[in-house]
């Protein structure tokens, strides 16, 4: 057990999987890297989660491509459905867009519409979220539009111990997973195990327990709702339950709606706009399986109904913050 | 081509033929269900593609699929089982018309979204060559799609990767109602298909042997580690874009010389029987048999077992928690 990064953690787990299933390849921008004057020049990709891959594998299994955001998931789907076990690497989830018939049309459906006969078990992993002033193009979260989608299978890790664990657990599903990695977490530390474990999809994390309001939040969001969490406990003497669901589908229902019973209050928090989100998602749910649990009414805290700003002072004017959620929390409480 | 190729062929043309014509008569009875595409017209493209192919090769089909299926070997009557929306059809009626496949037979599924099939194929032709595999993967689509960008991004991948991949363009003259000519700039669908870096051809699609043999040239460069090519084929789409269009774009007169002229079916007869290859009782028997079959499709169909609402939650995901 050692101290790791989210990026290093992730790129063990490339490492680990790759090492198991020889059916395992990696495609993407920029994800290996090319021969010079006969020795190998390495990228090991943008944000350098795929290092080492392209030394040890070379580009029979870590496939650079051209900018082809739909080449590159056709040719994931495609070889999937000839039973190899791609990993696709999408740069930022903004780019989905680029793509998105390949991933909701096709990946997403072929189990489906084809009657049960074909398994198609893609792997695509994307950065997601603000916090990098990188504009409205490269600062989106996109994991709630794609939970919307039946047949796909959403994780969005909050920290480097997680982000192992799942991504693992998504190489080796036999289903179609969108794995989003949020870009501001790359360099966050903390203990990762050496060797290979698997985090089951669907079931919640607690990073923090209480019985006075439940706060449930996704991705970097996570890490707020904990600030605030014990914000509110050394200041104020108030116990959060704060819940990370780790993967927005499957969704573990049960943990959300145990809290709930338990505090009968509930904050929902996530960087991404407020509309049709994820946070009017676990509101619905609550006020459809728990409302006889409320003692108040729910409240979120999203990003507002705007693109992301790029400015340093707007994109933290945009994102949510401990301080917005305890200001939740204390109306839930009044 | 020997005898017995010949034959097989004559009888692939002409089961993809009667089946879309038989599909015509009963949709129009409404006992089948959505939206439906013919392929009649065009079977010598399908049929000469996929003569080279075995269960192993790959293939991605369009909405236009019913043809693609037949001629890779999918069952007739599973087939129309699944046009009736059978749980015995080829997808448990899941799919319908435009989304059948067969995992068994290589056949990848028909696709629904113009030109998507296309990037889906060169991942089937990647696992080939990751494999060591001497299979191919093969994708149809329409001169409508070639103006969609993921094909021609699923052609640069395939050069550059040197995928045992054919891209095979069916110019059939019409993007649904839209005639080609306001549609596509350059109408040398083969050379824009060039233009990406690996070998294209146009042939005559309604003649079999010419479609048959320059298949056979893209299949066997690409099964000897050659890389990609491209296939265009010009046939006439005998029907409209799909059933119950009422065609007001072209007259009936136009429709009927199409018929006359540009028939693969008596143009593949004329030559064999000129040649002596195949005798006239020899293709009747086929005609023969091929109406059996399809009387025998449609039966099966009409008595398929239904789906029950409880289905509606199968097949979403392998495992969901």
């Amino acid at each position: 057990m050692t101290i790791k990064s989210m990026r290093d953690a992730l790129n063990e787990a490339l490492h680990h999987e790759f090492e198991r299933d020889p059916l395992v390849f990696l495609i993407g921008e920029d994800v290996g890297g090319f021969e010079k004057d006969g020795q190998p020049v390495e990228i090991g990709g943008v944000f350098g989660v795929s290092k080492g891959l392209y030394r040890k594998y070379g580009r029979k299994r870590v496939i650079d491509t051209p900018i082809s955001e739909a080449a590159i998931i056709g040719a994931a789907s495609g070889a999937a459905l000839c039973g190899m076990r791609p990993i696709a690497e999408i740069m930022f989830a903004d780019l989905t867009a680029v793509c998105f018939d390949q991933i909701v049309n096709q990946i997403a459906k072929f189990r489906y519409m084809f009657g049960g006969q074909c398994a198609c078990p893609v792997v695509i992993r994307m950065t997601t979220g603000g916090g990098r002033n990188a504009g409205a193009q490269h600062s989106q979260t996109f994991y709630p539009i794609f939970t919307s989608f039946p047949g796909l299978k959403i994780a969005v890790p909050s920290n480097a111990y997680d982000a192992k664990g799942l991504l693992i657990s998504a190489i080796r599903d036999e289903d179609p997973v969108l794995f989003f990695e949020p870009k501001v977490l790359y360099t966050e530390k903390c203990e990762v195990p050496d060797e290979a474990y698997a985090i089951p999809f669907g079931e919640a994390a607690m990073p923090r327990e209480g019985e006075d309001v439940t706060l449930v939040a996704f991705g970097q969001s996570v890490n707020w709702a904990v600030q605030a969490a014990d914000e509110l406990r050394k200041t104020r003497g108030i116990r959060c339950d704060v819940i990370d669901p780790r993967t927005p589908s499957p969704l573990d229902e049960e943990t959300i709606l145990e809290s709930v019973a338990a505090t009968g209050r509930l904050v929902v928090i996530d960087e991404s706009p407020p509309r049709c989100g994820l946070t009017a998602d676990i509101a619905a749910l609550v006020a459809d399986k728990g409302f006889r649990d409320l003692k108040a009414p729910i409240k979120t805290v999203t990003a507002p109904h705007t693109p992301v700003p790029q400015a340093r002072e707007l994109e933290r004017a945009y994102l949510p913050n401990p301080r917005r959620i305890i200001a939740a929390v204390e109306e839930v409480l009044a | 081509m020997d005898h017995d190729d010949l034959l097989g062929a004559y009888r692939r043309l002409r089961l993809l033929r009667e089946f879309e014509e038989r599909t015509r008569v009963e949709f129009q009875t409404g006992q089948i269900a959505g939206f439906t595409h013919l392929y009649a017209g065009m079977e010598a493209i399908a049929v000469g593609v996929c003569e080279h192919l075995t269960d192993e090769d790959r293939i991605i089909s369009t909405h236009r699929g019913h043809g693609h299926c037949l001629a890779k070997g999918c069952d007739p009557a599973a087939m129309m089982l699944e046009l009736w929306g059978s749980t015995d059809g080829l997808c448990r009626g899941k799919g319908g018309t435009m989304h059948i496949a067969d995992f068994s037979r290589g056949m990848l599924g028909a696709n629904a979204v113009v030109g998507a099939g296309a990037p889906i194929a060169v991942g089937a032709a990647l696992a080939s060559l990751m494999t060591g595999g001497t299979w191919v993967a093969v994708s149809f689509v329409g001169d409508g799609g070639t103006n969609i960008g993921s094909v021609y991004e699923a052609m640069n991948l395939a050069v550059v990767l040197q995928l045992p991949k054919i891209f095979v363009i069916e110019d059939n003259g019409w993007g649904e109602m839209t005639p080609i000519a306001n549609a596509t700039g350059n109408r040398d669908l083969a050379a824009r298909a060039a233009a990406m870096g690996m070998p294209a051809v146009a042939v005559d699609g309604v003649d079999f042997f010419a479609v048959h043999a320059a298949a056979g040239e893209a299949i066997a460069r690409a099964r000897r580690g050659g890389g990609p090519s491209t296939l265009v084929a010009s046939a006439p789409r005998f029907y409209g874009h799909h059933e119950g269009d009422p065609q007001l774009y072209r007259s009936r007169e136009e429709i009927a010389d199409l018929r006359r002229r540009e028939d693969c079916l008596p143009r593949f007869i004329e030559r064999v029987t000129t040649e002596g290859s195949l005798t006239a009782a020899e293709l009747a028997a086929v005609d023969a048999d091929i109406a059996r079959i399809m009387d025998d499709a449609v039966a099966k169909a009409k008595a398929g077992p239904r789906p029950v609402p409880g289905d509606v939650f199968d097949h979403v995901y392998a495992r969901y928690r």
